[in-house]
């Protein structure tokens, strides 16, 4: 159900280009406008939900700690498992960000018999990693269309992605490492009964839009070819903020890829897609477990206002000799100081 | 805001990364370098538009028919027929590779070997 409701959204959002510019003919909306509104979106919705976190207190030092505490210093302490400097913490949080530690880490619960056991399940942490790293190197890439004398680096980054040189135009490494990651991320949540029963379709949708943006990406790459200088000149337009639509004949499948990129932005900061700032915020992986050696103030504390026992005993001390209660004298001492 | 300091470079680079398109261009934004067509002929071997999307595809298919069928001859749409040679029909027109090819190539980072084994025009005037 959750799968159908996902791919019944992804069937309108592949239809609306194909309405807007195949029919009613709105080009430069498709073209200028919604990329523009889709990426303000983006860049304003995400930077609220960076301030929005930061401004959420941390009332307590709930550190991951899976690794020996630094405490005596003839006991050896696990710098990443359980990091007591925030140098430390800067470590593990470059290896999770990075290379994707807690997920390497997965475990997989099963039953041997009537035994229940856990094994190391590191697909996942392959499928995350390649369709990440894939991600970032096809953004990369794009900076071709936006950038007009295009720097080295995404030449160089182009060169190595084509190095195999098959077929012509030739194929990029990233275009097919993506698909298999994305796929094995979908099939995964597919096949597994245990994934499946907790997929909701803001989980399948995500991985369904950025599996149609590679696949209208690489069909225009490789086969309905577009006229590329056209495209350029629209999306250096839009770069230097100088939008004109060009000349030439932009593909349908180009505003349809267009169009799903621009969704994935402005769908970006309102889903789980947001763990891309989220996971700098997450306080099990950013606090430095120290507790021993410095205090973490709650920043609700506020001075609390208090009576202590000697002090009420001293407001009441006559209503209490009439009624008879004994007085506790040690207490007054105290008060008396 | 807590942590604000760390809070602002996150945000900081965030920006920097997401926004490269917009500062990458920063103070030089000209025109882009448009291919010089030929003078004389208005008519490529297919129109226009079909040679600007796929004239890659079309080379590369008369690379395979040629090489290895052994065809020689290609008959375009019209039924004119055309010499399949890279050097010898495309380059006669756009006589430039320089003004023509390279002009939209290095602007889309597109990286063809043709040239590896072909000698563009401007190398074959060097050599008569």
């Amino acid at each position: 159900m959750n799968l159908i409701f996902s791919l019944i959204v992804l069937a309108i959002l592949i239809l609306i280009p194909l309405i807007g510019v195949g029919v009613l003919g709105l080009s430069s909306l498709f073209a200028i406008f919604i990329p523009y509104l889709a990426f303000a979106i983006f860049f304003f919705g995400l930077i609220y939900r960076i301030i929005d976190w930061a401004r959420s207190p941390q009332p307590y030092k709930i550190t991951t700690t899976s690794g020996q505490q630094k405490s005596l210093s003839w006991i050896k302490h696990s710098r990443l498992e359980s990091p007591a400097s925030s140098w430390e913490v800067y470590l593990r949080m470059f290896f999770e960000v990075f290379l994707f530690r807690s997920l390497f880490r997965n475990l997989r619960a099963d039953f041997d018999g009537k035994r229940l056991i856990y094994g190391s399940a590191k697909w996942l942490w392959l499928g995350a990693i390649l369709f990440h790293f894939s991600f970032l190197v096809i953004m990369i890439r794009h900076l071709r269309f936006f950038v007009n004398e295009v720097p080295s680096f995404v030449q160089k980054i182009s060169a190595v992605d084509s190095f195999f040189q098959l077929g012509v135009p030739p194929i990029y490494i990233t275009d097919i490492l993506i698909l298999a990651g994305l796929g094995f991320l979908l099939l995964r949540r597919l096949v597994d009964a245990k994934v499946n029963y907790l997929s909701y379709a803001s989980d399948y949708f995500p991985l369904l839009l950025i599996i149609s943006i590679a696949l209208t990406g690489i069909l225009m790459r490789l086969y309905v070819k577009p006229d590329l200088y056209a495209i350029k000149q629209l999306t250096y337009g839009l770069a230097t903020f100088n939008p004109a639509l060009p000349k030439g004949n932009l593909s349908m499948l180009f505003y349809i890829h267009l169009f799903l990129v621009s969704s994935l932005a402005a769908y970006f900061p309102f889903s789980k897609l947001v763990h891309m700032v989220g996971v700098f915020f997450s306080p099990t992986r950013n606090m430095p477990n120290d507790n021993r050696m410095s205090r973490h103030i709650n920043p609700w504390e506020y001075p609390v206002k208090y009576v202590t026992y000697a002090e009420w005993q001293e407001k009441f001390r006559d209503v209490l000799e009439e009624a008879g209660i004994p007085i506790d004298e040690e207490w007054t001492n105290v008060a008396q100081k | 805001m807590y942590n604000a300091n760390k809070v602002i470079i996150g945000i900081i680079v965030f920006l920097i990364f997401f926004a490269m398109p917009f500062w990458l261009n920063f103070g030089k934004v000209e025109a882009l370098p448009k291919p010089e067509l030929p003078k004389e002929e208005k008519k490529c071997i297919e129109d226009t538009d079909y040679m600007k999307a796929y004239h890659m595809k079309f080379l590369d298919e008369w690379r395979k028919t040629k090489v290895r069928e052994g065809k020689v001859y290609y008959i375009n749409k019209e039924g004119k027929i055309y010499k399949m040679s890279l050097q010898r029909t495309c380059m006669k027109c756009h006589d430039n590779k320089e003004k023509f090819c390279d002009r939209c190539h290095k602007n889309l980072v597109v990286q063809p070997d043709c040239w590896k084994c072909h000698l563009a025009p401007e190398e074959v005037k060097k050599w008569q």
